[in-house]
């Protein structure tokens, strides 16, 4: 009697050991819980313009169509997205893209390269043009594009992407 | 006019084959035996100006009216863009202009044309009411400028997100999908506003493609580089019959990294492509898409590891929705 009820309690005993260590798997595998996106006046001349829309990986077509299928097969988690303008005038839109792993951030980073990206030294790696910001930082990779070619939107753009870094 | 008369020469001779697609309007435009030629010609217009855009990239909205009206002149020989239109629309009827506002902001049909079209349907006899402006939904719909309005008293825009899907789904080859109710109920006629995009996918995506934003699953059609579904979607009795013309917004376009707005692959081709073919359509802006990708030091889209196959597709004989061989295209370039 005495011996079957130890190894009752032994068993439960590694049950529990066995629960903790995948609770513990659980926590350390999961995503930050992140707000990547500035609120209005967080970076100078930039305000939040629209809410913040999210779309799982099964429901991304639903926002880039045909892009999708790319992000998807690089193992997109989920995609976040939110509107901007730079002082009442420079339109622009954020989009950060939660990858399973930095290597899917990587890939979709390099295939969007051209020859005259210039890159830059936010986040892990990343690139700049006159009119758009990538970078990737662990599994995020965020893509700001602005709508309009103005003097200083580039200068504009890197700012706000270093806002967006500092929230990953 | 050169043109004006070749076209007329050629209309008499039965030389064009302008709606092997449509089954409503433009029937008035040519006699049932031009309809049916067998040796004929898909006529295709691209109307360009140069000052479309300023140095700065800017769209000047007052000249695009004029861009639509040349190419609408060269397209049906009259030079009276009024008395044009109503060669290609009918009186009483719900006229619906398909947008694509998928690519955002940056990339979308521009609002200029829409009001451009609407303006000459308008003094051509169509009702404020009769026209409806439609994409897949509010967000694609407020990418181009819109306002959603349903109020049928004056001109109407809304997405299939308002007026639902059919509730039985549809099929055609590998197509299995719902029809949104603007197209199988709300119009008549469809006349498709769509804006020239590079894609990852289907290589190329405007005219054919453009009809993606009527079904209510479109990801279900990707797979294959879009071959054969968009074929497929094209064919089915509704958009075979309803869409029967094309005003194709070449005024800026992704020539790479597309179907999303790239700006640093933003191209200005200051072009309308018209026409009821939209395989001949979409054939001589896949090629547009190449001359400018050569251009830019880029691979073919065949190189790059997606040529737009859908469009000869299309054009095979199981679908039979165009032509896309070049010598049975009379392309007009003005």
């Amino acid at each position: 009697m005495i011996l079957r009820s130890k190894r009752l309690s032994t068993k439960w005993a590694l049950a529990a050991v066995a629960v903790a260590l995948v609770a513990l798997a659980s926590t350390a595998c999961k995503k930050k819980n992140i707000e990547p996106f500035p609120a209005s006046g967080a970076v100078s001349g930039w305000e939040k313009t629209s809410d913040t829309r999210t779309f799982a990986a099964k429901d991304l077509y639903q926002y880039i169509d045909g892009d999708a299928e790319q992000y998807i097969s690089a193992g997109v988690v989920s995609t976040s997205t939110s509107d901007y303008k730079y002082q009442g005038q420079l339109e622009a839109t954020v989009d950060v893209h939660t990858m399973a792993d930095a290597a899917g951030a990587q890939k979709i980073l390099e295939a969007g390269q051209t020859k005259d990206a210039k890159s830059t030294s936010i986040g892990d790696a990343g690139v700049a043009y006159a009119q758009s910001v990538t970078f990737r930082k662990g599994p995020y990779l965020v893509r700001i594009v602005a709508f309009q070619s103005t003097t200083g939107a580039s200068d504009a753009l890197q700012a706000l992407a270093r806002g967006v870094e500092t929230r990953l | 006019m050169k043109n004006r008369r070749e076209f007329l020469q050629a209309a008499a001779t039965g030389a064009f084959v302008i709606s092997s697609q449509s089954g409503l309007g433009l029937t008035t435009m040519f006699d049932q035996q031009s309809l049916h030629a067998d040796s004929g010609k898909s006529r295709v217009v691209v109307a360009r100006d140069p000052a479309l855009h300023s140095p700065d990239g800017q769209l000047d909205e007052k000249r695009v009216l004029d861009l639509l009206d040349r190419a609408i002149a060269h397209y049906t020989g009259r030079d009276n863009p009024v008395e044009a239109w109503k060669r290609i629309v009918p009186v009483g009827k719900v006229i619906g202009l398909k947008t694509n506002g998928l690519g955002g902001k940056g990339i979308s049909t521009h609002l200029a044309l829409v009001m451009a079209v609407a303006e000459r349907l308008q003094q051509a006899g169509v009702k404020p009411g009769e026209i409806v402006v439609w994409d897949r939904n509010r967000r694609d719909l407020e990418a181009c400028g819109l306002t959603i309005n349903t109020d049928a008293s004056r001109m109407r825009c809304y997405g299939s997100d308002v007026a639902g899907f059919e509730d039985q789904p549809e099929q055609w080859g590998s197509a299995r999908i719902r029809l949104s109710k603007i197209l199988t109920g709300d119009c008549e006629m469809v006349i498709g506003l769509p804006i020239l995009k590079d894609h990852s996918g289907a290589g190329v995506t405007f005219a054919m493609k453009n009809m993606y934003g009527v079904v209510d699953r479109p990801q279900d059609l990707h797979g294959g580089g879009c071959n054969p579904s968009v074929a497929d979607l094209n064919c089915m009795p509704a958009i075979r019959q309803k869409v029967c013309f094309t005003v194709g917004d070449a005024m800026s376009s992704v020539y790479d990294g597309g179907p999303g707005f790239h700006p640093e692959r933003l191209w200005q081709p200051n072009a309308l492509i018209v026409g009821v073919d939209r395989v001949a359509i979409d054939h001589t802006a896949w090629q547009m898409i190449e001359r400018k990708r050569a251009e830019a030091g880029l691979p073919t889209l065949e190189a790059a590891g997606r040529p737009p196959r859908y469009i000869a597709t299309a054009a095979d004989s199981t679908h039979q929705l165009g032509v896309n061989d070049p010598q049975r295209i009379h392309l007009m370039e003005i």
